[in-house]
């Protein structure tokens, strides 16, 4: 029986130790959240989804008993719902306005830096748009590739729903706040934007920088490309914050969450999810 | 009218008397919410005109035509197909095939909507951009047999139900004349089961006009007015999810109760006149 215990707290401390080489600089970053326990309830921009969920992941693995829950919306209900006292903690993709921050009395964390950048499916010939061009294909006026040297075919125009925080971005600094048409598809997320253009060899449609990948082909914007990059430097100027609100001061556990966020290891994984860490 | 003896029968009233004023209270919560906005006398310009909140048009025509469109579309695609298959499952099927297939058909009345429209944005959608050889492939003609396939179970089993409660007497005549099961079907069965067919189409059309999922997903959520199948277009209950995120004092919010009403109103009114229909025509025979 006694051997029984020591085998086994012999392995306990193996795993232990196993735990540790395997997390090794997250683990005091994570340190904070030891004892803690409770739900946190996030909402809002899909833009910020891959960060959140990886940072919820790690957080979880490291305390079973914090619970996270982290849903889409768009910016406009993550702003709404964590000012209403819905969720903990509400992410934008835009700054909020004024009349929002203290109608709710918002307190902002932005955490990254992200661009929006126009896409279109990889096999379409066109790669680079001057802001006039753009602006006519969004108001409809250029309605067919062979105007811009493509194939003889419809634009298929894709834009997000009025929610999105990437529209405002996008509506503001690239389409110069021109009409967006009202035959435009309307898709409800970043994700959802991105397989609709790689599904669509005529389509055209705009998400966040760090969602862009090889599925879709980035349009060189008066000839500059959105990426890391440019946008860093600020050759991209379609460029936005990405925010995360909580209505007054965080809780205890939306504190830790955003510490968490703004520590090496959250800075670290909004690199790895493709966006520009503030720190 | 047998008076509730019994505490179980006072507990079913009771549960009966709850979701039927749920009901009302639903109705009653719309009409509250949308009444600042049919008070202004702005009920026309809102059933009238288009979207355009930059413009300050709050109307839901276009979505009130696309809903009706959808749910007619999908259900004359769904209704000679559920037929049909109610007559193989009751009639024409060997017998241990009319199991599997009753079984397989309750089955699919599980599987959620939004399973359907997933699978159809990956293998209808294309396909439909390369028929149609023009715009992205998400239109109303897309989004109608991916709600047709939604509500063709339900229909199913109604049909099944009412033609397995024609009464024994009459199909065993039928047997004991010499009919065939298809002479049974036609002269015995659909006359005796149609208020029982009437009402599985009233269900069938009441999910396809409150299905989200699929119009949300399939059919491109376009605000313009559409004047062709093909074109991308925007049910009413996709607009509701697509404008629920707004500031809860914006216009856009609060149109959105007037959007339920309708949604509420067009279903209720239709329910209603089939149902006096029925009971009309039952009654005279």
């Amino acid at each position: 029986m006694k051997k029984g215990i020591h085998v086994l707290s012999l392995m306990g401390a193996a795993a232990f130790f196993l735990l540790l080489s395997i997390t090794g600089a997250a683990a005091s970053d994570l340190a904070p959240f030891a004892g803690q326990e409770g739900a946190l309830r996030i909402a809002g921009g899909t833009a910020h989804i891959p960060v959140m969920k990886e940072a919820a992941k790690q957080i979880i693995q490291s305390n079973p008993k914090i619970q996270i829950s982290i849903a889409g919306g768009g910016s406009g209900l993550g702003i709404k719902q964590v000012g209403e006292g819905l969720i903990d903690i509400g992410n934008a993709g835009r700054k909020p306005t004024d009349e929002e921050i203290s109608k709710y009395d918002l307190k902002l964390f932005q955490w990254a830096i992200d661009g929006v950048g126009t896409v279109v499916h990889p096999e379409n010939s066109v790669k680079a748009l001057s802001s006039a061009q753009l602006q006519d294909i969004y108001t409809g006026k250029i309605s067919n590739w062979k105007e811009l040297g493509g194939t003889d075919r419809q634009i298929n125009l894709y834009t997000r729903d009025e929610a999105s925080g990437t529209r405002k971005v996008f509506w503001g600094k690239a389409l110069n706040k021109g009409d967006i048409s009202a035959k435009a598809n309307v898709v409800i997320s970043n994700g959802a934007m991105k397989t609709a253009v790689a599904g669509d060899p005529f389509a055209i449609g705009y998400i966040s920088v760090g969602h862009i990948d090889q599925s879709v082909a980035a349009i060189a914007l008066d000839g500059v490309t959105p990426n890391l990059e440019t946008v860093r430097s600020g050759d991209y100027k379609v460029s936005r914050g990405l925010y995360s609100l909580s209505k007054g001061e965080p809780s205890e556990l939306a504190g830790l969450f955003l510490d968490f966020i703004f520590s090496p290891t959250g800075q670290q994984i909004v690199a790895e999810k493709g966006f520009i860490p503030v720190r | 009218m047998n008076r509730p003896h019994s505490l179980t029968e006072y507990i079913f009233l009771t549960a009966a008397v709850c979701s039927g004023l749920l009901t009302a209270a639903v109705f009653i919560f719309l009409l509250i919410f949308s009444l600042p906005l049919l008070e202004n006398g702005q009920l026309t310009d809102l059933l009238l005109s288009s979207w355009a909140p930059d413009k300050g048009m709050y109307g839901i025509y276009p979505m009130l035509m696309a809903s009706l469109t959808l749910a007619c579309l999908s259900l004359s695609i769904s209704f000679p197909i559920s037929l049909g298959c109610s007559f193989v499952i009751t009639a024409l099927a060997p017998a241990r095939l009319r199991r599997l297939l009753l079984s397989m058909v309750r089955l699919m009345t599980g599987i959620p909507t939004v399973v359907y429209s997933f699978a159809a944005l990956f293998l209808l959608v294309p396909l439909m951009r390369n028929i149609l050889g023009q715009g992205s492939g998400m239109c109303i003609l897309t989004a109608a047999p991916v709600l047709a396939l939604l509500i063709a179970p339900t229909m199913i089993i109604f049909f099944v139900n009412s033609f397995a409660n024609v009464p024994r007497s009459a199909t065993l005549a039928v047997d004991a004349l010499g009919g065939s099961e298809i002479q049974k079907l036609l002269y015995v069965m659909i006359p005796q089961a149609w208020p029982g067919i009437i009402n599985g189409v009233l269900l069938g059309f009441g999910r396809a006009m409150g299905d989200t999922m699929v119009s949300l997903m399939l059919a491109g959520n376009s605000v313009s007015p559409f004047n062709s199948l093909t074109q991308s277009a925007r049910s009413l209950t996709a607009h509701i999810a697509l404008v629920m995120a707004f500031d809860f004092d914006s216009m856009e919010f609060k149109s959105i109760f007037v959007c339920g009403l309708f949604l509420y109103i067009v279903t209720a009114l239709l329910m209603l006149l089939l149902r006096m229909t029925t009971l009309y025509f039952s009654g005279k025979r």
